[in-house]
């Protein structure tokens, strides 16, 4: 549970304009309308006992701890579930609501074991709160009665315990899993004297169960108790920051004891997440003592080297020398950096600059070049802005949601539970999607349509849901009238309305019935608001950023954008992608998006850097490989980034590397392309640093320092340092100088500061002089770009196309347990629920090549082969086979392709044609990978990592 | 640079701006996107893999970047 210095209300806040006015124990009260008396009396400083209740969720009424008086009323009403009335005269204290308390918790005690020293909830529990603050003096039932004692403890899962004898069946970890999280793995088994919480036929490991922590978190003693508690004891003090794992950028409490984390609890107060978490966030948080971790900083002459290690002034000193005598031998833009979408606003801010100013190039670039960058290249070609248009909350507004492409519940799954919320209360859903994902068919939740179409078939199925909406006469015609750009309408409706747009004529190349696409097309534009939500699943394709136009263009015609519950809303895959972007990663533009070819912008920068911004773009990452590859690129500065992991092609980009004269590595691991490093920099973890994460909905939020840097420097530090060293002077003492000279620089930053990120929470940007607390919701009365522009998006299938030899699509994603490169998320105890990155095949396909579930297969594209074991589902449609990049030596991006976004250079992940054959043995490139590994491994001296060499002390 | 790799992506970026009715349209829009996200090196390029018959590139390219060549063209080194 929370520790019990977070007070906690009884029952949630209701939003009522209306309000009623009451008195609770004689002090006149004015509350919301519904406001239940247990809030009421709560947010007078009024405490009445509870049990049951808690203000995550909706209230039960079963504990009776909470009984008042109501004058002129006859009985004892529970006050959770007794909502305010005006005039009501409420007392929460008499002898005779002692003596009913006093009884309930009698009976509580008479079947819990009285372990209370030796107990993990010790100073933190509520039942024991309970027993105080009623005065429990005796149990006049005894000990020794039927109880619940003999209940085997359930160790199941890494994160938590489930200990059954100190179980009240209170339903509030029942209630969290259904209302919160929305997965409906627990429930009450059993009647009266018997009834039990159960997880599933046997333990929690083996339930629905999806690890959010919720359950955990709702529970009043230590029934439900996190593994790190029981170890370690009750924390001594809580700081607010925020998670470093997706782009909801969840706000958590760290509870800490002295410098060390002992556990993660999600912040209550936090505007993304409202005090709800995932698995990564909650418990994922190992990695940043794990013994991988890197200390100290090394360098070498070439990559067969061992590393050597040398102090941090020296390994500085040794990459500013080897910029400069590259730069010197081969030209100003022979040397560039790519920015982290791990690392904070701050340090990217300065890794940017880094580049632009002391590099005196734009060759900047950023991972979000293999996310969303379409995502920035298609929104602001449309409607003005390279950001997503709403808050989060907005989907409690929405009466129709539209998935594209995304897979909240894995990707986002703070955010999937929040939509699940929303459409478990009556919004109807849209999801299109190749594989039936979770959400078409969950708990209490089905997708009205599920358009499973083909991979690659993103514009086309738009296309036709757009062609649907004007040729019915469905568009919103006033709406584009007032806000858009008439004569762009008028063109893209001509040619949106052409019959090779309809349905029924896309249909071969879509792959869903065009009745499907009909029906979805009319629920989105009549059903009130609608908002689409996508994911990678749109940009990783050759159509990426004609895609996000195509939504644009469909979310204008519709009128759904400009106020809460519609939008377009990219879900971000890193949690500071958005951020990175923000702040000028890209090779193109300046922070807030401003092109380095408007002189204006680069004489602010310039003057304010000292030094003459270059006008021309800069490389981004795959022409930086393919310059590398042609010698005329050849040094790189990456910070918190493994590109040869994450980047498709693997052997293409491993040749990059190996052709650079140096390669400067940044990170908290030896990841994959440190492996071809010369110098080697360790990194920080969020928990070491200060700065701001920058979330999916804008939202700038702050990442507070708990445990001091494990190599001595927070990242931020070391690209000053680097700075300094190329005699370009950075003379930051915080992050907040940092901020300061972002919001000075950057008119939707001018309002930011650090002591308005503390005084708010946090804050969506644009925040400035007209939007002084932030802006949840762009476009409200007119598009950033003035008239929003309709753009033609034209279908055109990509040219990765299925052949005899290749006859299936492979797409490729990420599950729940893990995040992107797996290097964070593979060193915790998540590896429970994936070990290794797996193929999932349909059944038609597999038994076509005699697979059967468990095999190890041979996945072969024109580009590459691997091995993987093979899960046989019909969640995928015949023809598509889908898997994960979680593990490096899966080797998935040797077979994905170079194949990119026409506008941006984002990579097709989503589409490589494949055949998939029964095989045994490892291919020819993991054989490499593992002798690669093997002896980069032996290069590093063991005191350079945290827990000694690799293999040992672990 | 990969000269395959940059016609390949220069029709890639015509086919988008080919849909525009207009010609000169579709010739501009092309001509502005390598404008603003080409590094010079790779305007370079392309523009003597059209100097050498552009082998492989559409018509589309080809009349954008001979439209729009002193706009493409980086200042020299």
């Amino acid at each position: 549970m929370y520790s019990n210095k977070v007070q906690d209300f009884g029952t949630p806040a209701r939003g009522a304009d209306a309000t009623v006015s009451l008195q609770i124990d004689g002090t006149p009260v004015t509350v919301p309308a519904g406001t239940s008396l247990l809030r009421a009396a709560a947010e007078a400083g009024v405490r009445i006992p509870k049990l049951c209740a808690t203000d995550s969720l909706e209230a039960f009424g079963s504990c009776r701890l909470c009984v008042v008086e109501v004058e002129a009323r006859k009985g004892f009403p529970a006050s959770c579930t007794t909502p305010c009335e005006s005039g009501m005269k409420v007392t929460t204290q008499s002898k005779k609501l002692g003596d009913l308390r006093r009884s309930v918790m009698e009976l509580y005690i008479s079947d819990h074991p009285l372990d209370c020293l030796t107990c993990p909830a010790n100073g933190n529990c509520e039942l024991q709160d309970m027993a105080g603050v009623t005065g429990l003096r005796e149990v006049r039932y005894g000990y020794a009665g039927a109880n619940h004692l003999q209940g085997t403890k359930d160790t199941s899962n890494p994160y938590f315990t489930f200990d059954p004898t100190k179980c009240i069946v209170c339903s509030r970890c029942v209630r969290a899993c259904d209302e919160v999280q929305g997965t409906f793995a627990l429930t009450v088994q059993g009647r009266g004297f018997d009834s039990k919480i159960a997880a599933g036929p046997t333990d929690f490991l083996d339930s629905e169960c999806v690890s959010c922590g919720a359950c955990v978190q709702a529970c009043p003693t230590a029934t439900l108790m996190e593994k790190s508690i029981v170890e370690q004891g009750q924390p001594d003090h809580a700081v607010v920051t925020t998670c470093a794992y997706c782009g909801v950028g969840c706000s958590f409490r760290a509870e800490m004891k002295g410098a060390e984390v002992v556990r993660m609890v999600p912040h209550k107060d936090g505007k993304a997440n409202h005090g709800h978490s995932c698995v990564k966030g909650r418990f994922a948080w190992g990695y940043a003592t794990h013994p991988d971790r890197l200390k100290k900083p090394m360098i070498r002459s070439k990559i067969t080297d061992p590393w050597r290690e040398v102090t941090w002034d020296e390994a500085i000193a040794h990459a500013a020398g080897e910029i400069r005598r590259i730069q010197a031998k081969y030209g100003t833009a022979s040397v560039g950096g790519i920015t982290s979408s791990r690392c904070t606003n701050e340090e990217t801010y300065l890794v940017q600059k880094l580049v632009r100013a002391a590099f005196g190039n734009n060759n900047v670039d950023t991972c979000a070049r293999v996310c969303h960058s379409p995502t920035g290249y298609g929104l602001k070609t449309t409607l003005g802005e390279s950001a997503g248009t709403q808050d989060f909350d907005s989907v409690e507004h929405a009466d129709c949601i539209v998935v594209i492409g995304a897979n909240p519940t894995d990707g986002h799954p703070v955010f999937a539970s929040r939509m699940k919320q929303r459409l478990r209360a009556g919004a109807s859903l849209i999801v299109i999607d190749p594989r039936r994902i979770d959400l078409v068919e969950s708990p209490h939740v089905r997708a009205a349509f599920h358009l499973q179409l083909k991979p690659g078939a993103n514009v086309a199925v738009l296309n036709a849901l757009a062609h649907v909406v004007v040729t019915e006469g469905l568009a919103d015609e006033s709406y584009v009238r007032e806000r858009c750009d008439l004569a762009e309408y008028e063109k893209w409706r001509a040619f949106v309305a052409l019959p090779k747009n309809s349905p029924e004529a896309l249909e071969a190349a879509t792959g869903v019935p065009a009745a499907a696409i009909r029906g979805a097309a009319r629920l989105y534009a009549t059903a009130g608001n609608g908002a689409i939500y996508y994911g990678l699943g749109v940009t990783e394709h050759s159509q990426g950023s004609t895609t996000v136009m195509a939504i644009a263009n469909l979310a204008m015609v519709t009128g759904n954008i400009g106020r809460p519950g519609v939008g377009v809303n990219p879900l971000r895959g890193q949690n500071n992608v958005q951020g990175s972007c923000d702040m000028g990663s890209f090779p193109h533009e300046l922070p807030g998006y401003r092109h380095v070819s408007d002189p204006a912008v680069r004489e602010l920068f310039g003057k304010a850097w000292g030094v003459t911004i270059q006008d021309e773009p800069g490389l981004r990452i795959p022409n930086m490989f393919d310059a590398a590859i042609d010698g005329s690129f050849k040094a790189l500065y990456v910070q918190g980034e493994d590109i040869a992991q994450s980047d498709p092609d693997t052997k293409h980009v491993q040749k990059a590397l190996e052709s650079l004269e140096c390669l400067i590595v940044q990170d908290i691991f030896l990841n994959e392309t440190a492996k071809y490093a010369h110098v080697l920099l360790p990194g920080s973890s969020f928990l070491e640093k200060d700065g701001t994460f920058t979330n999916a909905e804008r939202r700038i939020s702050r990442v507070r320092r708990v445990m001091p840097p494990l190599a001595g420097l927070a990242d931020w530090e070391v690209t000053q340092a680097l700075a300094n060293a190329l005699g370009q002077p950075m003379r930051y003492a915080h992050p907040a100088e940092i901020m300061a000279e972002i919001a000075a620089l950057t008119p939707t930053f001018h309002g930011v500061t650090y002591d308005k990120l503390d005084r708010l929470g946090s804050i969506q940007w644009p925040c400035n002089d007209t939007a002084p607390a932030g802006t949840p919701v762009m476009h409200e009365q007119q598009f950033v770009r003035g008239k929003g522009r309709f753009v033609i998006t034209d279908y055109l299938a990509t040219d990765e196309r299925t052949s005899r030899r290749f006859p299936l699509i492979l797409t490729t994603g990420r599950i729940l347990s893990q995040y992107n490169v797996g290097a964070q998320t593979r060193r915790t105890a998540n590896t429970v629920w994936h070990e290794r990155d797996v193929l999932e095949i349909h059944p038609h396909d597999a038994e076509q090549r005699g697979i059967r579930d468990g095999d190890t297969v041979a996945l072969q594209s024109r580009k590459g082969e691997t091995t993987l074991r093979a899960v046989v589902t019909e969640r995928m449609q015949p023809g598509v086979v889908y898997t994960t990049f979680h593990h490096p030596e899966s080797g998935v991006n040797v077979v994905t392709t170079e194949n990119s976004d026409w506008a941006t250079n984002c990579p097709e992940y989503k589409v490589t044609a494949v055949q998939v054959v029964a095989h045994v043995a490892r291919s020819d490139w993991q054989r490499s990978f593992d002798q690669v590994a093997d002896q980069q491994e032996a290069l590093l001296p063991k005191s350079a990592l945290l827990g000694g060499a690799p293999g040992e002390g672990r | 640079m990969d000269g395959r790799k940059l016609v390949r992506m220069a029709n890639d970026i015509a086919a988008f701006f080919a849909a525009e009715p207009e010609r000169k349209v579709a010739l501009d829009g092309i001509a502005s996107h390598l404008r603003r996200f080409w590094e010079p090196r790779m305007r370079r390029e392309i523009l003597a893999l059209l100097d050498q018959g552009g082998e492989g590139m559409s018509e589309h390219v080809r009349d954008a970047l001979r439209a729009h060549r002193r706009a493409l063209e980086p200042a020299a080194r």
